[in-house]
């Protein structure tokens, strides 16, 4: 029997936008030219040295690239303690937390900021969850003196309020969305309906990989410099690629920016963590992958979490930067084709993680990313002394001190 | 149902309607708003109260491209126990007692999906549904549907849109059979109007590339715009006007009261008289 032979996994997407049937560009007509136009104007971008040069140096010298890679020594010493004899992998953490913003969205939107201006846009909207984007969005918005108004779940406005007064602080205007669970999911359709009506003059800035094409290629190759420093930097300091990369997902930015330049690596094992809720068996939780099924929305084919009729589910998690019932297509096509794992880590385990980072290693994690941890934990055990894991540690955890105590039962 | 080749419901009304020297009035309602026994009276009233065209909306969690008016609409009607397989037994209802008007249904793509493309198109055609405008599927992503609602005489009716421009504007219509659905503002619906003249000036510019109908949706309110647009194209659709006459005849609870459907009727009729001109 003829096989035709997978000879890289970083070829996509197709001229449709599409990674195998998922990703695509399901938007209303009135929506289809500008969608078009982003298109256009990006592919324009990606050979644009002065474009790429102003990028670099944003990056640089305003958001503090590179980020360090950490070695986790206290928490690898921890999980030894515990696991067999001759096991325990070397932890690594990629400290993306550290970026101006105090996350890994910024990468990506300071390359979509220059793009709207390359394409003569002049007001910039945004949905939020976590507000991690949004503040990130607001930010690159001061920077370039552009008006930015930030759509945001008014069940996070509540939850994420640190992030919103900060976005106010930026100048932007943050716009309470009540449709539906009032998160994530109705900030975006929010989004997409305001920007359907100011098509002419307005960017939409998306904070993931998600959306229609060609979104969840722009935002991923954005964030590739995430994946694309860290192998440069554990070549220097191990000599050899990771066994393991580990992120959490949401839409997953953090994730594939981690994943990408790695893909073709076949001895890079990789997780993508899922919020897992209250448990991956109870209805409240947001992992579209193991527990979803294909669909579409957002303007694109992908796993979605839904009911029997094709409606969509509200998603359940601690976290408002992963309360989302759909994740990127690209994750979806990697899913299927077996080359990254997607795992789950309930409220519990994150919030576990989340107080053993903070004591081990001074670092306060994101909630978001306290899930991929939570997964490195059962992981690195597992795997032997020699084995080397990198955590995506995506964003830090000031943002969620006020979650986390209320969860503890401290009032602050 | 259409068998392909034979002239469709929707083309023979457009054709007798062109006849009689008038645009047609298209009606837009949820199905399952606020409840099955309500929408399938409102529903079989239509056609009396002179809707021309009956646009069905199927209910979706996350209606990308509807008002606030529709959104709601599509809670209650998720709420009352809205699906697409009871929509389209909704319309089976209604075909047992009328055959003439044609029917639309329109929704979002992911309902359609989760109900199994190709058995969806068999099912649709054999309840009596004409056409379908599917919002969330451009002509680009539209070949995974096409030749399915082709095979079943269902006409895809295609979104043309402002932004729409000429370059583009051939491929949609190519694509499209039945009518064409100008969506006359940039926005969502139910939140604004498009001007006179910004309609005097876009349907002729569609119309130089194609003969099929044109209908003009999103943002028309009153039977006075029903009949501007009904005669500056081919048919006028309302949807958030008469979505907002239903609302407001329900109660406290969301619940229909005895005159939500003479209501809902006498404001397609209000709307029917002006675009036959009797207003």
């Amino acid at each position: 029997m003829n096989q035709t032979l997978r000879n890289s996994f970083k070829l996509g997407p197709d001229g449709r936008g599409r990674f195998g049937t998922f990703g695509g560009r399901f938007v209303a007509e009135t929506l289809m030219p500008l969608i078009l136009e982003v298109e256009r104007a990006y592919e324009a971008a990606k050979t644009d040295v002065a474009f790429q040069t102003e990028w670099r140096r944003l990056l640089a010298h305003y958001v503090g690239r590179p980020s360090p890679l950490w070695f986790a020594e206290r928490l690898t010493a921890h999980l030894r303690q515990a696991a067999p004899a001759g096991k325990g992998a070397r932890v690594y953490f990629k400290r993306e937390e550290l970026n101006h913003t105090g996350a890994h969205k910024i990468n990506a939107v300071l390359g979509q900021i220059l793009l709207a201006r390359k394409m003569g846009k002049t007001r910039i909207i945004a949905e939020t969850g976590a507000g991690q984007h949004g503040v990130a969005t607001a930010t690159a918005c001061a920077l370039f003196d552009l008006p930015c108004t930030v759509f945001m779940g008014a069940t996070d406005v509540e939850r994420q309020k640190p992030n919103v007064f900060r976005m106010k602080l930026l100048g932007a205007e943050v716009v309470p969305v009540t449709s539906g669970a009032a998160t994530l999911k109705d900030a975006m359709n929010e989004a997409l309906r305001h920007w359907v009506a100011n098509v002419a003059d307005t960017y939409y800035c998306i904070g993931t990989v998600a959306g229609p094409h060609p979104y969840p290629t722009m935002v991923r190759d954005f964030q590739c410099v995430i994946g694309d420093e860290l192998r440069e930097q554990i070549l220097a300091a191990e000599g050899r690629l990771p066994d393991a990369l580990v992120c959490a997902v949401g839409g997953g930015s953090s994730a594939m920016g981690l994943f990408h330049p790695f893909l073709d690596d076949a001895g890079v094992a990789m997780y993508g963590v899922e919020a897992a809720g209250r448990g991956l068996d109870t209805e409240e939780h947001a992992a579209s992958i193991s527990r979803g099924a294909p669909g579409v929305l957002h303007g694109n084919r992908t796993y979605l979490l839904q009911d029997s009729q094709g409606q969509i589910n509200e998603a359940h998690s601690i976290s408002a930067g992963l309360d989302y019932p759909g994740i990127g297509p690209e994750h979806s096509w990697l899913h299927e084709q077996g080359r990254v794992t997607y795992v789950g880590a309930t409220d519990n385990e994150a919030l576990e993680a989340f107080q053993l980072c903070s004591k081990l290693e001074g670092i306060i994690p994101a909630l978001e990313s306290a899930h991929g941890l939570a997964h490195v934990l059962k992981l690195a055990p597992e795997m032997p002394e020699d084995g080397i894991i990198v955590l995506n540690l995506s964003g830090r955890g000031d943002k969620d001190i006020f979650t986390v105590a209320h969860h503890l039962g401290v009032s602050l | 149902m259409n068998r392909p080749g034979q002239t469709s419901r929707i083309a023979e009304r457009f054709a007798s309607l062109k006849a009689s020297g008038r645009g047609a009035l298209l009606t837009y309602l949820q199905a399952y708003d606020p409840d099955p026994a309500t929408s399938l009276a409102i529903l079989r009233g239509l056609p009396g109260a002179g809707a021309d065209v009956i646009e069905i909306g199927v209910a979706f969690t996350d209606p990308m491209a509807d008002g606030p008016a529709i959104q709601l609409a599509a809670q209650r009607a998720l709420k009352s126990g809205a699906t697409l397989s009871r929509t389209l037994a909704l319309v089976r209802d209604f075909r047992a007692e009328e055959q003439a008007t044609p029917i639309v249904l329109m929704g979002y793509y992911n309902p359609i999906l989760s109900y199994g493309i190709d058995r969806f198109c068999i099912d649709a055609a054999s309840s009596g549904v004409d056409g379908l405008i599917i919002v969330d599927v451009p002509p680009e992503e539209a070949d995974e549907i096409e030749p399915q609602a082709k095979a079943n005489g269902l006409d895809l009716i295609r979104l043309v849109a402002p932004t729409t421009d000429d370059a583009r504007l051939p491929g949609v219509l190519a694509a499209t059979s039945g009518f064409v659905y100008y969506v006359s503002i940039t926005g969502i619906t139910g939140t604004k109007s498009a001007t006179r003249e910004s309609l005097a000036a876009e349907i002729p510019r569609i119309r130089r590339h194609t003969d099929l109908p044109i209908a003009i949706g999103f943002g028309i309110r009153t039977p006075a715009q029903a009949a501007e647009a009904a005669s500056i194209a081919d048919g006028a659709v309302v949807g958030t006007a008469l979505v907002d006459v239903l609302k407001d005849s329900l109660d406290e609870q969301g619940r229909a009261k005895p005159d939500t459907v003479r209501r809902v009727l006498d404001a397609v009729r209000a709307l029917a008289d002006a675009v036959r001109g009797n207003a």
